[in-house]
């Protein structure tokens, strides 16, 4: 709505005064006292019109790829080769090549999991709830944020699945029938874990490829080689960009991220049953729901600003992912990593007052006993280098962002290993006290991880729309239908609510024209 | 722009969704009932090297199952009894049968006669004869109508989901113990009342955690 505000103001100066216009909105926007949503910078900047936003977002594709993704996707792909390898050998030998061992039976794999798991949260979020609220800023990073979620579930899936050490029975997991009269646990979060990963797996899935529709179309009808056309043509699943489609679509879209929300908030929920359902000290504890969610998110934003930094500066894209959007999730991050960060000071309250002399000494254990060190990372990481954020120079400083974001994603994983190792590797007898350390086959699958993770997110860039277009187009100043006759229509002092809904049609047709 | 693709490629979506709506299903069921124990091993019917005839043994002549199957209320097997047990009788009744050949070479100290096993656990199953048929389960429960049997067949599919029925609702094969080998025993008044009877009398409770077969 916010947009569609500034938008019209700068409607009455027509095409060419847009970017003008824009850009002194970014400087005003930065000396401003108040946050005047009227003046707000644009989510576009650089003129583009809605040619402009196809041409860059196609040019990414269309381009020959520069160097570097060359080297990443050689780089992705032999972790991706190493990763299927120690798989390979780990079916052959079994779980002994990994460092697990009583007391410490949840490594690296339980770690690597919830670790991914909590990456996959910030697209979603992104393209859920952030479209419930009518957060236009979005547009940009949706369809990014979204790739990479289902890319960090793929990762997710696999280390439970390859945990589980008997991998040809891992069926047993669903509740399907069978000889043997069993049906999975339905009492233990192991299995929620099943469902609600899976569930997340699929809606985000669907969620992120039927959004992907009417840009695979504009890939198809751009495209000059019959192969091209045909293999996009399939993929676009016959959209033309008619009225009706996008009436069935805009529903579909609506219904799907009403469907999408709850299950941001219920997957890391079900994640962190894993452990606050179990009866030991440090894992036993009820603020573990919203801590892990926040705590997901706040990693998600985390790799999608990383990434969608890296993405920016390489493929020109800076004038669809402009500062705003950076400043915009380095303020999630803020958000996110302080509640996270309440959450280990409360932790530690908990354990205070509650009295419980065992939990009391999990979590002195934790930031002082043998894996202080790993505490101690996760608090600076976490907690004390995203507090720069409140600095507005930090925010928009965009090598501090990229730095800050790699950060956080290693104190988040972090996290789950302090969580993971801490609370195990002291068991209620004495003498099986014990100290976990993984084994190089711990270490080389994680990497592996980033591999499939990086892979799939290299052939994303490569071949699909990196960028929702119609979205972009829909949030800029000329989906307004009457940005072309500006004397006819005054503007009017607060935004139109239906003012989204009608540029969307708009574009419906100007997408057409692009293609 | 000319058409990519034909007409008819507007039904593909249909058709690939319901392939594989109908595939995943069909491919459950028809894992579950046909790659199951009770479809590939119910039924199995070996020949064994000797005509051994339940049917007239049991069937007609009543012979006791315990008189060769000593094992059964004892140990874990129920035990193939050696070639002496034939022998007690069978050295004076068909002395001289050609068929009776190999047992009594085998009882003169040569050749052990090699039954065929017919019915076969897991070797990751831990099964006990004389805890079932001291409880009070009869042998016709597992192995059917031996007695009506020529030649010996698994019955039973012996699955995990088999052996835990019983395991669920003891009280549909519990019997007093006197009745154990009886092969047309019929329950008074009826299966249940007595099931839960005999249950309820002699505290009988089944267990059905992971290590009681899978120790």
């Amino acid at each position: 709505m916010v947009a569609e505000g500034a938008g019209r103001e700068r409607a009455t100066m027509g095409r060419d005064g847009a970017m003008q216009q824009g850009e002194r909105a970014e400087t005003r926007d930065t000396t401003a006292l108040h946050d005047d949503p009227r003046s707000r910078a644009p989510l576009v900047i650089g003129g583009e019109d809605f040619h402009g936003v196809t041409e860059i977002v196609c040019g990414v594709h269309e381009r020959p790829m520069p160097r570097g993704w060359y080297v990443g996707f050689a780089l992705a792909s032999s972790a991706l080769l190493m990763l299927l390898c120690l798989i390979g050998w780990l079916f052959w030998e079994g779980l002994g090549i990994w460092g697990l061992n009583i007391p410490v039976g949840w490594g690296y794999a339980i770690v690597n999991f919830v670790f991914w798991i909590g990456i996959g949260h910030a697209g979603t979020l992104i393209s859920a709830i952030l479209y419930l609220l009518r957060q236009h800023w979005r547009t940009s990073i949706n369809r990014f944020a979204e790739a990479m979620t289902i890319f960090a579930v793929i990762c997710a899936l696999l280390f439970p699945g390859i945990h589980v050490g008997r991998v040809w029975v891992a069926y047993w997991m669903l509740p399907i029938p069978n000889a043997m009269g069993m049906w999975p646990q339905f009492r233990s979060p192991l299995l929620w874990d099943v469902f609600a990963v899976s569930t997340y797996g699929t809606v985000s899935f669907l969620f992120w490829y039927m959004g992907m529709l009417p840009d695979l179309a504009t890939f198809r009808d751009r495209a000059t080689k019959r192969i091209k056309q045909i293999i996009y043509g399939v993929l676009a699943m016959g959209w033309r960009g008619s009225a009706r489609h996008w009436l069935t679509y805009e529903k579909a879209y609506l219904l799907l991220a009403a469907l999408s929300t709850p299950l941001v908030l219920s997957v890391h929920s079900i994640v962190s049953f894993d452990f606050a359902v179990s009866i030991l000290p440090g894992w036993h504890t009820t603020i573990f729901p919203p801590y892990f969610v926040a705590g997901a998110v706040f990693s998600g934003f985390a790799m999608v600003q990383m990434l969608m930094l890296v993405a920016r500066h390489s493929f020109r894209l800076k004038h669809l992912v402009t500062m705003r959007h950076i400043e915009n999730m380095n303020k999630i991050m803020l958000v996110t990593g302080s509640m996270v960060g309440y959450a280990y000071a409360m932790e530690f309250f908990i354990a205070w007052y509650s009295g419980n002399p065992y939990e009391q000494y999990a979590f002195i254990n934790r930031a002082f006993g043998p894996y202080a060190w790993a505490y101690w990372i996760m608090v600076s990481c976490n907690v004390i280098f995203p507090q720069l954020f409140w600095s507005k120079r930090v925010r928009t400083n965009i090598a501090l962002s990229f730095v800050i974001s790699v950060l956080v994603n290693v104190g988040m994983w972090f996290e789950r290993f302090v969580i993971v190792i801490t609370s195990l590797h002291r068991d209620y007898l004495p003498s099986s006290w014990g100290y976990y350390w993984p084994t190089w086959v711990d270490v080389c699958t994680l990497i592996g991880s980033f591999g499939l993770f990086f892979t799939l997110f290299l052939l994303f860039l490569r071949f699909l729309p990196i960028i929702a277009m119609f979205e972009v187009k829909a949030v800029m100043p000329q989906a307004d239908p009457h940005f072309d006759e500006p004397a006819s229509h005054p503007v009017p002092a607060v935004a139109v609510a239906s003012g989204a809904a009608a540029g969307r049609t708009q574009v419906a047709d100007a997408s057409k024209e692009g293609a | 722009m000319a058409q990519l693709f034909p007409k008819w490629t507007n039904k593909t979506p249909r058709m690939v969704a319901s392939f594989f709506g109908v595939g995943a299903v069909g491919a459950t069921l028809v894992v579950w009932k046909f790659f199951a124990p009770g479809f590939l091993w119910a039924g199995y019917r070996p020949q064994q090297p000797v005509p051994y005839s339940h049917l007239l043994h049991v069937g007609q002549l009543g012979l006791d199952c315990r008189y060769c199957h000593t094992g059964v209320e004892r140990g874990a097997k129920a035990a193939v009894p050696p070639a002496a047990t034939c022998m007690n009788c069978h050295r004076t009744i068909r002395a001289d049968s050609p068929l009776l050949a190999p047992i009594r070479e085998a009882a003169a100290g040569g050749k052990a006669v090699e039954w065929v096993k017919v019915h076969g656990l897991a070797d990751y199953v831990y099964f006990d004869h004389s805890r079932h048929v001291n409880a009070g389960i009869g042998c016709v429960s597992c192995h059917g109508r031996i007695d009506q049997m020529e030649v010996v067949r698994q019955v039973a599919p012996l699955s995990m989901f088999w052996c835990l029925d019983c395991h669920r609702a003891p009280e549909n094969h519990l019997r007093p113990r006197e009745h154990v080998t009886s092969m047309d025993w019929k329950a008074e008044p009826d299966q249940r009342t007595l099931g839960l009877r005999l249950k309820q009398e002699r505290g009988i409770n089944p267990p059905q955690h992971c290590s009681a077969c899978h120790r």
